[in-house]
């Protein structure tokens, strides 16, 4: 089978809606061989979506839905069997993007590197000047909440902490595009609901377009301007929610009964992709 | 200090003792064995009255010196080019595990006749006993590396030599030092054991030349002088090695 042979050619919309996208995805699929490569395994899409620029999306879906690989596609880590990545209009496919930051889900903190020195890591060959670096990373790791660990080195911080010390080395290079895989998922719930405040905070202030993945609807529903739904696998877009909330929210939106019904809701779509997806009919 | 460590030393600091004192007590015949102290103090008079000892130790240590530069440095390249290349990994894979079972002196005589009695042989000698700890070490090394931290790498947009200076190289450091530490072991091994067998010059050697002559004192204040050097540096390089473990991989 030659992928490359059987990936089409879409042509990216140029009208005047295209300055309104930021991130387009066109028929974006991805196909694995199994190790005995005779048998294809469809894990994803196809997938068309738009990111509008500033704005804040959330991806759920039941696991093993390709969250993952779709971010890594976007990313330009991985690329698709078939199907274009844009950024602001130029194709990217299989490139990584200028301007683009990725939390992954391990722990990826430098553990021969102090949190100082971990946050600093990219700038120090962005050719920035000293005095410009240093006032960045203590802006980040103050941000982050790092700032008394500032020579710790990783082994000596929780899973939590390091997370945090990945995400301040992601912000500190004010990526506008930021991807972030289940940043949280280490982390306990009072924590993860600070931390996505956080998130919203540092969203507001630099306009990014974020993409998040999550398996924590709450988490989905609070911080994101959409929730795309994914189907169990092959992993698609199955609904697309605008919440409505206000560009400056915090946690305190948990206790509003819209709240609860946009959670109730992508609950209702998820559950019989999830229970397909856990082998149950 | 852990109790573990103080058991450690009271074991050792007893034997030392017990041996001192059967020696003393003629349980032990003089002609077999000197009491511990007279060991050292033996070694003070090589060290300080005899013409030898210091040309000797030289000429061993440049021997070391040589073979583990070949064995670690060697090692490590080969092990990047193995482990670049999975077929050929496959095909090293069973000599590089059955290595250590070959007494690899037998090939002392052979490499004699190709590069003749000297410091050549020795050191080739030294670093093919080091050599494959530091190639397994490297593979297994290179193997350990987190993905993820091969995707940052991506994201963050190094180039290859960038990768391999600023993550790749870090992220195997504990590793590494585990393939150093035994290639320096493996290697003093290969020189003294080559030296005593057959040589010009050397400790190694003049333990043979002692033990023939009957020099009880010179043989055994050697005997001293190489264990006490063997377990130094063991014990140097595996701190080294326990402190980046625990940098690395304590949570």
């Amino acid at each position: 089978m030659n992928a490359q042979a059987a990936r089409p050619r879409l042509e990216i919309a140029t009208t005047s809606a295209a300055n309104a996208t930021h991130i387009s995805l066109r028929g974006i699929s991805q196909t694995y061989l199994t190790h005995t490569g005779y048998r294809a395994i469809h894990a994803l899409g196809p997938i068309d979506f738009d990111f509008r620029p500033g704005e804040f999306v959330s991806i759920v879906g039941p696991s093993g839905c390709g969250k993952t690989t779709l971010l890594e596609i976007i990313a330009g880590l991985v690329t698709p069997t078939a199907g274009i990545v844009s950024v602001d209009g130029q194709e990217i496919t299989g490139t990584v993007a200028d301007g683009i930051g990725v939390v992954f889900q391990e722990d990826a903190s430098f553990p021969w590197l102090n949190v100082w020195d971990n946050v600093a890591f990219g700038l120090r060959r962005a050719g920035l000047e000293a005095a410009e670096t240093t006032q960045r990373v203590d802006d980040a790791v103050a941000f982050m909440g790092l700032s008394t660990f500032l020579s710790a080195y990783p082994s000596q911080l929780s899973g939590g902490m390091r997370q945090r010390v990945c995400i301040a080395r992601t912000l500190v290079l004010r990526p506008q595009i930021i991807l972030l895989d289940e940043p949280f998922g280490a982390l306990d719930q009072q924590t993860r609901l600070l931390m996505g405040e956080e998130l919203l905070r540092l969203w507001r202030a630099t306009g990014a377009t974020v993409m998040l993945i999550t398996h924590a609807l709450d988490e989905a529903a609070l911080l994101s301007d959409r929730v795309a739904v994914m189907s169990s696998r092959p992993g698609r877009l199955i609904d697309v929610v605008a919440t409505g909330w206000p560009r400056d929210r915090d946690s305190k939106l948990v206790a509003k009964p819209e709240f609860g019904a946009f959670t109730a809701r992508l609950w209702a779509t998820l559950r019989d992709e999830s229970r397909k997806a856990m082998g149950i009919s | 200090m852990s109790r573990v460590r103080l058991w450690q030393i009271s074991i050792i600091a007893g034997s030392v003792i017990a041996l001192e004192l059967l020696c003393r007590l003629a349980i032990i015949d003089r002609l077999t064995m000197l009491p511990p102290s007279q060991m050292v103090a033996a070694l003070f008079d090589v060290a300080i009255g005899s013409s030898w000892f210091w040309p000797d130790v030289r000429y061993t240590l440049f021997n070391i010196v040589a073979a583990v530069a070949i064995s670690v440095i060697g090692g490590f390249l080969i092990g990047v080019i193995v482990h670049a290349f999975p077929r050929l990994r496959r095909l090293t894979d069973p000599i590089f595990t059955s290595y250590y079972s070959v007494p690899t002196f037998i090939l002392y005589p052979l490499l004699i006749v190709f590069f003749g009695i000297g410091p050549l042989s020795l050191i080739v000698m030294g670093a093919l006993f080091g050599i494959v700890a530091m190639i397994v070490a490297t593979i297994g090394a290179i193997d350990r590396i987190p993905r993820v931290l091969l995707k940052v790498a991506r994201v963050s947009k190094l180039d290859p030599v960038r990768t391999a200076l600023l993550l790749k190289l870090p992220a195997t450091a504990p590793h590494l030092m585990t393939g150093l530490r035994l290639a320096v072991t493996y290697s003093i091994i290969g020189i003294i054991a080559g030296e005593f067998i057959l040589a010009t010059a050397g400790i190694g050697r003049r333990v043979a030349l002692s033990y023939n002559d009957f020099d009880n004192r010179t043989m055994y204040a050697l005997l001293i002088l190489i264990l006490a050097f063997a377990a130094g540096v063991n014990a140097l390089l595996s701190t080294l090695e326990q402190g980046l473990h625990r940098r690395w991989y304590r949570s």
